[in-house]
């Protein structure tokens, strides 16, 4: 598409007989945070690597603000990588890591001083200017990475798990730091990871790949609302997965048949033919659970009943596992909202009523 | 607890240390020692420094070996290091077939028996119709000096991570700026090292260079094995002497200039 930030166009990329990368085509905006998410091996490093010129695909098209890159070699892409393991230059100190891009174009001294500070400022390192390397801990180098990174003040910026290193307490706040500092410089990010809980954080969109494909591309809300395919409503967040058959369609609402709870009822725009087989998918949390079946018979609401296998209490919530009547294990997720909508407590081995809208039941392609 | 004072008082691992630096230090000892005797002789007849004096006055034949000796350790220890270097780099840099090969084949001149370099060198240099000389000495130096070179350099190279090669690619640096700002001074600890022990190998080299040498290409180790086949001349310990002391001091340089890279 003409006009887009970064175009990658019907890009594959093969290492022997491994596919890494299968025909795909994604394109950005100016200025959008964009997750690349996918377990590791699915390509997504492969991809970032192209768009930075250490890779060169196999076919298909990149390009950066309409002007085709992949004859460029790295450093004449006006793009900069903030590195997995950092990447920094051991021998230099905090101050000439971060100038290192501005020295290379025998800038006056001044304006190097002035920039570097302008940019170790932006990251919160100015008292650590003259320190090496080795002397920071794993949060300031990262921060380090990401001014030099910024400095040379590149079109696209990419992230490749830049997280990965840090612990968990860290690594939030860092991602909230990120976040801010994309706020303020404006550019594009290209985020790669694999932890979908970064990527649904912290992302104005996320492409959803697993073994060189994109799944899905979608803001944050789609992906995990709506997945389109069975891998990404696994791999985002929990679901429960179950197969059916397309008995009736009335307009959008649908009717399955599925052989552990019999009739479901979902709604879908573009429903597939009677007597299709198809995959269905319902968020632990869209699923309403208590002792009496209060919303029976209503039309548009699926009612099921079962019996508590496992409660797992985790203080803001609690996770339950039901066998249902036809044998099959449905997840719950139930939030401890406020006092006035507890009833009698649920506990292990109850007999329960769950209930779920039409609405938040999803068609998902099965593709693996 | 506390050890039983018959423990302390003879200790296996020290006793063993000892007579190992006895072993290893007693022949340069002696050597210094005659180094000062008066007589030729293998007897001690009293202090003196005639034979340092002899050294320094009256040995042009050694000196002129001795200069060989330096301008071949210097040169090929210097074309040494910048080939092995520039190799060790690429090698490490580049992904290429036979890449593992190579990196094996460099290695085999640290492995092969001396003397099959020299002979083979020798034929080498009798085909192409190269006349023996200090050129070939050189030449001979250069390629036996190269393997170490590449094997110090390649080692200090591979405790880097090679994504800051990357990054200085990806900062905007060309290949060359990559090398020159990145590279360079990160394995220098490695160059110098490599540089120092082409030099030391090539100053002590005598199986290789009696192969290679010609006329008027003289070197130090070939000179003193001439010299004491008329019986051993207290001007060698002298000299000996000396060269120990230039040792010394170049080592303990040496470690201060690493040091200071180091800590830098």
């Amino acid at each position: 598409m003409i006009g887009s930030n970064v175009h990658i166009g019907n890009v594959s990329k093969t290492f022997g007989d491994f596919v890494a990368l299968d025909d795909v085509s994604i394109q950005i905006q100016k200025g959008e945070f964009f997750s690349l998410l996918g377990p590791s091996g699915c390509g997504k490093t492969t991809l970032l690597r192209i768009i930075a010129g250490f890779e060169e695909p196999a076919s298909g098209a990149v390009l950066l603000d309409d002007r085709d890159v992949l004859p460029l070699l790295p450093n004449q892409r006006s793009v900069n990588t903030v590195f997995q393991n950092y990447a920094l230059f051991p021998h230099l100190s905090v101050f000439e890591n971060v100038a290192f891009p501005l020295r290379l174009h025998k800038q006056k001294e001044p304006l190097i001083r002035a920039r570097v500070s302008d940019y170790l400022q932006l990251v919160e390192l100015q008292d650590h200017a003259n320190k090496k390397p080795s002397q920071l801990s794993g949060g300031q180098k990262q921060r380090v990475a990401i001014a030099r990174a910024l400095i040379n003040e590149p079109s696209v910026l990419l992230l490749d798990e830049p997280l990965s290193a840090l612990d968990a307490k860290l690594r939030q706040h860092m991602l909230i730091e990120l976040d801010s500092i994309h706020d303020k410089i404006g550019i594009t990010f290209i985020y790669v990871t694999h932890d979908q809980q970064e990527a649904l954080s912290v992302s104005d969109r996320i492409a959803v790949m697993n073994k060189g494909m994109v799944l899905q591309i979608g803001t944050p809300q789609e992906i995990y609302e709506a997945p389109a395919t069975d891998f990404v409503a696994k791999f985002i967040g929990e679901t429960n997965l179950f197969e059916g058959i397309v008995r009736k369609i009335d307009g959008e609402l649908l009717e399955l048949e599925t052989a552990e709870f019999g009739t479901i009822c979902l709604t879908d725009s573009t429903p597939p033919a009677i007597g299709t087989r198809v995959s269905w998918t319902v968020r632990p949390e869209k699923l309403r659970i208590s002792h009496d079946s209060a919303a029976n018979g209503r039309s548009g609401l699926n009612t099921l009943q079962g019996r508590v296998d496992e409660p797992i209490y985790s203080g803001f919530q609690t996770k339950f596992y039901i066998k249902t009547a036809g044998g099959a294990t449905m997840k719950v997720i139930k939030q401890h909202a406020d006092w006035s909508d507890e009833g009698p407590e649920i506990a292990w081995k109850d007999e329960v009523y769950l209930s779920f809208s039409a609405k938040d039941v999803f068609l998902v392609e099965r593709k693996q | 607890m506390k050890k039983p004072d018959f423990i302390k008082a003879f200790s296996f691992s020290r006793t063993v240390y000892a007579v190992t630096i006895m072993f290893l230090f007693m022949p340069l000892l002696v050597l210094v020692l005659y180094s000062f005797n008066e007589s030729r002789s293998g007897s001690w007849t009293g202090f003196s420094l005639r034979w340092y004096v002899k050294l320094f006055t009256d040995s042009s034949d050694l000196w002129r070996a001795f200069g060989n000796s330096a301008i071949v350790a210097l040169s090929s220890a210097l074309v040494a290091t910048v080939i092995g270097t520039l190799g060790a780099v690429g090698v490490n840099w580049y992904r290429f077939r036979l890449r593992g090969y190579l990196r094996t084949i460099t290695f085999l001149p640290m492995i092969l028996p001396e003397i099959i370099i020299g002979v083979s060198l020798l034929v080498f240099f009798s085909g192409l119709g190269i006349r023996l000389g200090l050129f070939t000495v050189f030449v001979a130096h250069v390629s036996f000096n190269l393997p170490f070179v590449f094997l110090l350099v390649l080692a200090r190279l591979e405790e880097f991570d090679f994504s800051i090669i990357e990054a200085s690619r990806d900062l905007g640096a060309t290949e060359l700026q990559t090398l020159w700002r990145v590279i360079l001074p990160l394995t220098m600890p490695g160059i110098m090292s490599g540089f120092l022990t082409a030099v030391t190998l090539s100053l002590e080299d005598f199986v290789i260079t009696f192969f290679v040498t010609g006329p008027g290409a003289t070197t130090l180790p070939l000179y003193v094995y001439s010299a004491i086949r008329f019986g051993v001349s207290p001007v060698i310990n002298a000299l000996s002497v000396v060269m120990i002391l230039g040792t010394v001091v170049l080592a303990w340089s040496m470690r201060r200039f690493l040091k200071n890279i180091a800590a830098k």
